[in-house]
């Protein structure tokens, strides 16, 4: 599929007469990350080491025609783990040939979408697969091989998507942390459909704002991009099981002076049933704290979802985000988020600190910490509790 | 008693009447010169009218007390709305540092009502419709806040004639004016503006105890086919000492853009 993806664009490039020039955009960035854990893993297998390298790599070259109305991308993404085989990935994030028209594109490739407003979960957003083995915040995505079509109108903007080709999800390995008592066997994912990852989904998009007011509606149908996790006959390792959904997807948003109301809402004919799952909440912010040039940001937001054990596992099924985000507003745009999850079922606690800044003009330094507490054996992040970690990253941009 | 009040009577009357006049006469002077500010600031900002559209990239170098220097590139494109009572449409591109390359903030200003504006964050392709009450906040780190840095629109402010001045080469009608909207950093702004080609010179920026904060100095101007263009601000803070250039290069009028390319979900499709 990557070399369809690479080979069409290729196609498309050279279809052009480089008589008509045009400009290339060419831009990299390589990160040096470092993740540290203190506690002895839980599972048998899982690497005891201390320090968990990778190195990660993005370049991106984009190409516009003189007239403005065609353009062209090719990012891959590149990381190698030192400890997590599983996590080495070799992904195409974008790679495509897209025509401007006065209300209208088309895009033929590989490419990233987002929908939605919230920050504790994305609901609504379904067209990429998440890159778990990347970051387990699931705001990492993979690549997406698609042909899009966006009509403009007065009335908003119409996006549909024929999608040819499904992405698995990546998870850790055996070595790696982040992962339930047996391994997820990424190499015998089972599907639903007998086209397997063949099968052609499709997305509708509706999008548009009225006065304060912006509001997204989506329908998907076709491959869940959230498997099931069966145990394998041998019972060493789980199998990612994809099913066919049909999801319809609900965001909203309304800005009034310092406050933005967010809501996210999906009814999904699920594997085995149908649900629904909602998150919604308030950001607030405060500028300029004490004559600073620093904004303090609150944010609430409460997770409910409706679906049985039965379908693939989520951990905001019934939970509390309460977080803060600190912006300096300095020259090295120094910003911190730190939050805390919680399942007011179980009791389970997710804490999350990232604080980021520029060094210089090249540099980007990046801070995590996570850890994990309250889960009982039995509760849904229970395989997670030995999972406790910081991460520094410095990157360098070209 | 009586007498005393009869006198009093006699005292009072003319002397509320000399007031009366006198403070109506404050009035109309009072009058004429919102009228000459407005009548000047109105001139001033007629002088592009017509101008369609624009596009243009400038360096933003931003230097702190000790004379420490780091720049941003960034593109602004703008839709003119000729109508006094809507606000232009802007878009602004980063292009460095390259951290932020791709970041793109997306105004529609209005006149007294908070602007609409989306914020594109590349890394996560993710399109966000962001707060516009941070009118004082400082714009990616630098001297200028939002609101010196959106669409600069006439009706946002109420205004008064000061004076008459040279101003460099110029004589200048220094014009004070006060914003109308609401959450600005600002108790009043003093504009220097020239008597020759009409166009701001310098402003002065008071903050809210009155003091004054900072100063904006607008040089290097260039005529395209009537419109004229500073091509260097210079912010400087007077209180922190620390300042900020905008270097611009050669504007483009009137590429063809639409409203079209001022949507939000245009945000997620630049490139």
């Amino acid at each position: 599929m990557k070399r369809f993806v690479f080979v069409s664009l290729l196609a498309a490039l050279s279809s052009l007469s480089p008589a008509r020039g045009g400009e290339v955009d060419i831009s990299a960035n390589l990160e040096a990350q470092v993740r540290a854990f203190w506690q002895t893993p839980a599972w048998v297998g899982q690497d005891d080491s201390a320090l968990q390298p990778s190195i990660i790599s993005t370049t991106e070259i984009r190409w516009y025609n003189d007239a403005g109305n065609q353009r062209a991308a090719f990012i891959p993404h590149l990381r190698w783990d030192a400890t997590d085989t599983e996590r080495n990935l070799v992904d195409l994030k974008e790679a495509y040939w897209a025509f401007e028209g006065d209300d209208y594109e088309v895009l033929i490739g590989a490419n990233t979408v987002f929908w939605g407003v919230t920050e504790s979960v994305h609901l609504v957003d379904i067209v990429n697969q998440t890159d778990l083995a990347g970051d387990i915040d699931g705001e990492d995505k993979l690549g997406q091989p698609m042909v899009s079509l966006v009509l403009q109108r007065d009335w908003g903007e119409i996006t549909a998507f024929v999608l040819p080709y499904f992405r698995e999800r990546t998870f850790a390995g055996a070595d790696g942390g982040f992962r339930p008592p047996v391994p997820v066997d990424t190499d015998n994912a089972l599907y639903e459909s007998s086209s397997k990852e063949r099968h052609v989904d499709f997305a509708l998009r509706y999008s548009h704002y009225i006065g304060d007011i912006d509001v997204g509606l989506s329908a998907f149908s076709g491959t869940s991009r959230e498997p099931r996790l069966v145990p394998a006959a041998d019972g060493t390792s789980l199998l990612p099981l994809y099913d066919q959904i049909d999801q319809f997807g609900v965001d909203l948003q309304y800005t009034k002076d310092a406050w933005l109301w967010k809501l996210e809402a999906i009814a999904r004919d699920g594997a085995t049933e149908s649900f629904a799952a909602a998150v919604g909440g308030v950001e607030y912010t405060m500028y300029q704290v004490a004559e600073s040039s620093a904004d303090v940001g609150l944010l609430l937001e409460y997770q409910y979802d409706g679906r049985s054990e039965l379908e693939p596992l989520t951990i905001a099924d019934n939970d509390v985000f309460v977080a803060t985000r600190l912006a300096f507003n300095d020259v090295q745009d120094t910003a911190v988020l730190a939050g805390v999850s919680y399942d007011t079922d179980t009791g389970e606690t997710f804490f999350n600190i990232e604080a980021e800044r520029r060094f210089g003009d090249d540099w980007f330094g990046e801070l995590r910490v996570r850890a994990f507490s309250g889960a009982e054996p039995g509760d849904n992040t229970y395989f997670l509790a030995k999972d406790d970690y910081v991460q520094i990253s410095l990157a360098r941009y070209f | 008693m009586k007498q005393i009040s009869i006198k009093m009577r006699d005292f009072v009357w003319p002397a509320v009447a000399a007031m009366l006049l006198v403070s109506f006469a404050e009035n109309a002077h009072a009058n004429s010169d919102i009228e000459r500010g407005f009548e000047i600031a109105a001139r001033s900002d007629r002088t592009d009218l017509g101008f369609g559209d624009s596009e243009v990239e400038l360096t933003m170098v931003l230097r702190n007390a000790a004379g420490q220097e780091s720049s941003r590139s960034l593109k602004i494109t703008t839709l003119e709305k000729p109508d006094e009572s809507v606000g232009d449409k802007s878009l602004v591109v980063f292009d460095t540092p390259r951290d932020i390359e791709g970041t793109a903030l997306l105004s529609h200003a209005k006149i007294l009502d908070p602007d609409d504006q989306w914020l594109y964050l590349p890394a996560l392709k993710r399109v966000k419709r962001i707060s516009s009450a941070n009118k004082s906040g400082p714009f990616v780190g630098s001297e200028f806040a939002f609101e010196d840095f959106t669409a600069i629109e006439l009706n946002k402010f109420d205004y008064a004639y000061v004076r008459e001045e040279q101003c460099g080469e110029f004589i200048c009608d220094v014009v004070e004016r006060t914003p109308r909207y609401e959450n600005s950093g600002y108790t009043k702004q003093v504009s220097w503006v020239d008597q020759t080609d009409f166009q701001l010179r310098k402003v002065e920026f008071y903050d809210r105890r009155g003091d004054l904060l900072k100063v904006l100095e607008l040089t290097d101007y260039r005529n395209y086919d009537g419109v004229w263009r500073a091509h260097k601000l210079s912010m400087s803070n007077v209180q922190t000492n620390k300042q900020t250039d905008l270097i611009y290069g050669d504007y483009t009028f009137n590429t063809g853009l639409a409203a079209n390319d001022f949507v939000k979900g245009r945000l997620s499709r630049l490139r």
